[in-house]
């Protein structure tokens, strides 16, 4: 649930970011969610509509890019990949494993949707 | 003239496949860029990708900063509390709240969807307290707590309990600003639970089994219970507990003093520091 909330930043960021780049459109919204994080992708799709009506990113194409999670096992004294809700280690199944990458949730880039006066001739 | 075929007619015609024009042509329009021909202004559609790279959480994280900033000038022991509703923190917060009365400082945030239920709990044992409700909101964030904290005097050298919304899942990934999380697990709930939400178990620092006075009658095994959230968090510390029965609840009052030992001797400085410049 706090998916909408988050949704609620992702709004902020953008609405901000176009601003910045005097652009009032934006296009496509990237993401970048990493498998250990603490958010359901299917869940911000479906806020994402419904919070960014009215902003600068409505009716953008939400893209999300998802981030392997990577834990250093000290079982095995290696970086391991770990998928996402993945308790033990996938190569000696212990337990004592300290996540070191893949809990990201951001905003990497944005498109920004603009309009020019293009002056023609035949 | 008609900008996109360039013809000097008026009257209604097409331009194949694409779209008709069924109206004069005396003001500019739009045609888009593709197979525009002649004279005139278009207006067309350009993307331009910007990098943003900006963390959601960035602007709950900042705030998060400066609250931990504060506590640790202030020499405050603050705990974000969290569990599933039900689990029993506000009673072992009430009974915290009188074993601590009189030797430590204590201040109170509760944090509820609705009502100020929990708070007038926490008052009529005399601790200061604040009422946060989310509304709509499944967690506390940082900057609620910072306002919270304008209402509340510091209990410098003592403890603030952040009393989380009861939630397993959204205010793990929240940072309050505390020096921990603490994770309430009742035995009436069910000792697979660390698997079944390990975030909150992976983000806390200590595990309190509630209501052990009940475990003749549940089928809950709490040395199972705390095998599983070891394996979710093998730093964790757990205690079990009652506040019924009184088991247990010396660990739990020893753990909160060695934590504020940790923290109370620059803060009490600090405060003497003060004390000394306000009779300056």
């Amino acid at each position: 649930m706090h998916e909408m909330s988050l949704m609620e930043s992702v709004r902020e960021i953008v609405d901000e970011a176009a601003r910045a780049n005097g652009a009032t459109r934006v296009a496509v919204v990237r993401l970048q969610i990493g498998a250990l994080a603490t958010v359901v992708p299917e869940a911000l799709r479906f806020a994402f509509d419904v919070v960014m009506k009215g902003g600068c990113a409505e009716r953008a194409t939400l893209e999300i890019e998802h981030v392997p999670g990577v834990a250093w096992c000290w079982d095995c004294s290696a970086s391991v990949t770990l998928a996402a809700g993945a308790l033990v280690c996938p190569q000696c199944t212990g337990h004592r494993l300290e996540i070191t990458g893949g809990t990201e949730m951001r905003v990497s880039e944005i498109d920004l949707a603009q309009e020019e006066e293009v002056a023609t001739c035949a | 003239m008609c900008v996109t075929c360039g013809c000097e007619s008026t009257a209604q015609h097409g331009h194949g496949p694409e779209h008709h024009h069924d109206h004069d042509h005396d003001h500019p329009h739009e045609h888009g860029v593709a197979g525009a021909r002649g004279f005139g202004v278009l207006r067309a559609a350009t993307t331009r990708t910007v990098s943003v790279e900006q963390d959601l959480l960035a602007k709950n994280n900042r705030y998060a900063a400066e609250n931990r900033g504060r506590f640790a000038a202030e020499g405050v022991l603050a705990l974000n509390l969290v569990s599933s509703p039900g689990s029993g923190k506000t009673t072992l917060l009430v009974r915290t709240l009188e074993a601590l009365r009189g030797r430590r400082p204590v201040a109170v945030i509760e944090g509820d969807q609705q009502t100020r239920l929990d708070a007038d709990r926490i008052a009529a044992t005399g601790a200061p307290v604040v009422q946060l409700n989310t509304g709509k909101g499944c967690h506390l964030d940082a900057h609620q707590v910072g306002h919270a904290l304008g209402e509340l005097a510091a209990p410098t050298g003592g403890v603030l309990f952040i009393e989380n919304v009861g939630n397993l899942v959204c205010p793990a990934a929240f940072d309050l600003g505390e020096a921990h999380k603490v994770v309430f697990l009742s035995v009436t709930e069910g000792d697979d639970k660390p698997l079944k939400y390990p975030d909150m178990f992976r983000a806390a620092a200590l595990c309190l089994v509630t209501k052990s006075d009940l475990l003749p009658y549940v089928p809950f095994d709490a040395e199972r219970a705390i095998a599983n959230a070891r394996s979710v968090n093998p730093a964790l510390e757990c205690l079990v507990l009652s506040v019924t029965s009184g088991a247990g609840l010396d660990a739990w009052l020893a753990w909160l003093e060695r934590e504020i030992a940790a923290r109370a001797p620059a803060g009490a400085k600090r405060a003497a520091d003060l004390g000394q410049g306000l009779h300056a």
